[in-house]
C-alpha cells in the first residue's frame, strides 16, 4: 500500500474512533484492535497485545499512549504523529466549543440546576468506579497493597500531600520490591 | 509567562497519570484547582462531568478547557501539547525496548504497587467533589449547611449504578434533571 493512502486511511479511523468512542481507554483500544488487527488486518493480534499492554502502563492518555504504539508501528514516527493528530482532534474541538458554550449558559438557571445536580451524580460514578477497583485489590488479598492503598488514601485525602509524590513514592516501592524479590530468587 | 505555567502543569500531569481514565483525575485536580487555583472545584467537577459525557480522555478533555479559558485557543493548544508529549517519548521508548527485550517484570512490578494508590488518589479527588457538591467546600461542612436534595441525588445515583448496573452518563444526566426539577419546585412552592 502507498504510504500517503496508509497514513490517510490511520487519521481516518482514528479520527473516526476517538469522536465516537465514550467510555474511556479501555474501550478505545480494544476498538483499535478490532479495526486494525481483525477489518484491515494491519497487525497480527499477538503483537497487537503486547501494544496495547505497552499503551495501558504507560503514563497518559490510554488512547493516546494506544493511538501511538499502533502508529509507530505502521509508519513509525510520521505514522504515530498521524495517529496522534487523528485521537486528539475531535476532543480538543468539542470542548473547545464547550467551554464557549459553557461560560455563556453557566449563569442560565436551569443550566446550573442541571449541572450542580450533576455534582452529585458524577460524584457517585467516582464513587461506584473506586468501590468496583478497590474491591478487585481487596480481593488479591495482598497486605502489600492493602498499606499502599491505606497510605496513599491517608497522604492524599487526609495530609492534602501533592498526588505526584504519592505517585513516585508507591512507584518506587512497587520498583524496590519488585528488586528484592528477584535478588531473592537469585540466591 | 502562562503559556510556560500550563505547559509545565499539564506535563505533569501527563508523565504521572498511570491507569488511564480517573487516573488523570487527582492529578489535574492537584495543578489546575489546588496549586493554580485556574478553576474553582465547582468548575473542575462540572469539567469532569463534561468530560464524561464527551469523547476523549479526561487530560486532553482538561487540557482544552483549562486552556482556553486561561490563555485563549494558543493556551489549550499548548496545555493539550504539554500533556501528550510525555505519552509520546515514553510510549516510543518502551515500545522499542519492548519489542527488544520482551521483559517487563519491572514495569510490572511497579505498576502492581501503583494499582492501589491510584484508587486511593481517585477515592481522594471523588470525596473532594461531594464535599463541594453537599457543601460548598470543605470549610462549611457541618449538618445544618448540607444540602440535602443533592444527598437525596447522590444516592438514587448509586443505587441506579451499582444495583441496576445503568449507563453513568444517564445516571448522571438523570441526577441533572431531578436537580433542575427539585429547584424548580421549590420556587413555585
Amino acid at each position: 500500500m502507498k504510504k500517503k493512502k496508509l497514513l490517510w486511511k490511520l487519521f481516518v479511523s482514528t479520527l473516526y474512533l476517538s469522536t465516537f468512542t465514550f467510555g474511556g481507554g479501555y474501550v478505545i483500544v480494544t476498538l483499535m484492535k478490532k479495526k486494525f488487527v481483525d477489518d484491515y488486518h494491519w497487525i497480527e493480534e499477538p503483537e497487537m497485545l503486547d501494544l496495547i499492554a505497552i499503551a495501558q502502563s504507560s503514563p497518559g492518555a490510554i488512547a493516546v499512549n494506544g493511538a501511538i504504539v499502533v502508529g509507530y508501528k505502521l509508519a513509525g514516527l510520521v505514522g504515530a504523529l498521524t495517529a496522534i493528530a487523528g485521537t486528539i482532534l475531535p476532543p480538543f474541538l468539542i470542548l473547545s466549543i464547550l467551554s464557549v458554550f459553557y461560560s455563556v449558559f453557566q449563569s442560565n438557571f436551569f443550566v446550573s440546576q442541571m449541572l450542580n445536580g450533576m455534582q452529585a451524580g458524577v460524584g457517585a460514578v467516582i464513587a461506584s468506579v473506586v468501590f468496583d477497583m478497590g474491591s478487585g485489590i481487596v480481593k488479591e488479598k495482598d497486605p502489600f497493597s492493602l498499606v499502599i492503598m491505606a497510605g496513599a488514601f491517608l497522604a492524599a485525602c487526609v495530609f492534602e500531600v501533592n498526588v505526584i509524590y504519592v505517585v513516585i513514592a508507591s512507584g518506587l516501592i512497587g520498583a524496590l520490591r519488585t528488586w528484592i524479590r528477584g535478588r531473592r530468587k537469585k540466591a | 509567562m502562562i503559556y510556560l505555567q500550563l505547559f509545565i502543569s499539564f506535563l505533569q500531569i501527563g508523565m504521572f497519570s498511570f491507569g488511564g481514565g480517573y487516573a488523570a483525575m487527582p492529578l489535574i485536580q492537584g495543578q489546575v484547582v489546588t496549586l493554580h487555583q485556574w478553576l474553582s472545584m465547582e468548575e473542575f467537577t462540572d469539567l469532569i462531568t463534561i468530560s464524561q459525557m464527551t469523547p476523549g480522555p479526561i487530560a486532553v478533555n482538561s487540557a482544552t478547557f483549562v486552556g482556553i479559558k486561561i490563555a485563549g485557543i494558543p493556551g489549550a493548544v499548548v496545555a493539550t501539547f504539554g500533556c501528550i508529549l510525555p505519552s509520546c517519548v515514553i510510549v516510543t521508548l518502551l515500545a522499542k525496548l519492548y519489542l527488544k527485550y520482551r521483559n517487563m517484570g519491572m514495569l510490572q512490578g511497579i505498576l502492581g504497587s501503583l494499582r492501589p494508590a491510584v484508587v486511593a488518589m481517585i477515592a481522594s479527588a471523588g470525596i473532594a467533589i461531594l464535599i463541594t457538591a453537599f457543601w460548598g467546600g470543605r470549610a462549611s461542612v457541618s449538618l445544618p449547611d448540607t444540602n440535602w436534595s443533592l444527598v437525596v441525588i447522590f444516592v438514587i445515583s448509586m443505587v441506579l449504578l451499582q444495583k441496576f448496573k445503568k449507563n453513568p452518563i444517564f445516571v448522571m444526566v438523570l441526577a441533572g434533571v431531578l436537580k433542575t426539577v427539585w429547584a424548580c419546585m421549590e420556587k413555585v412552592l
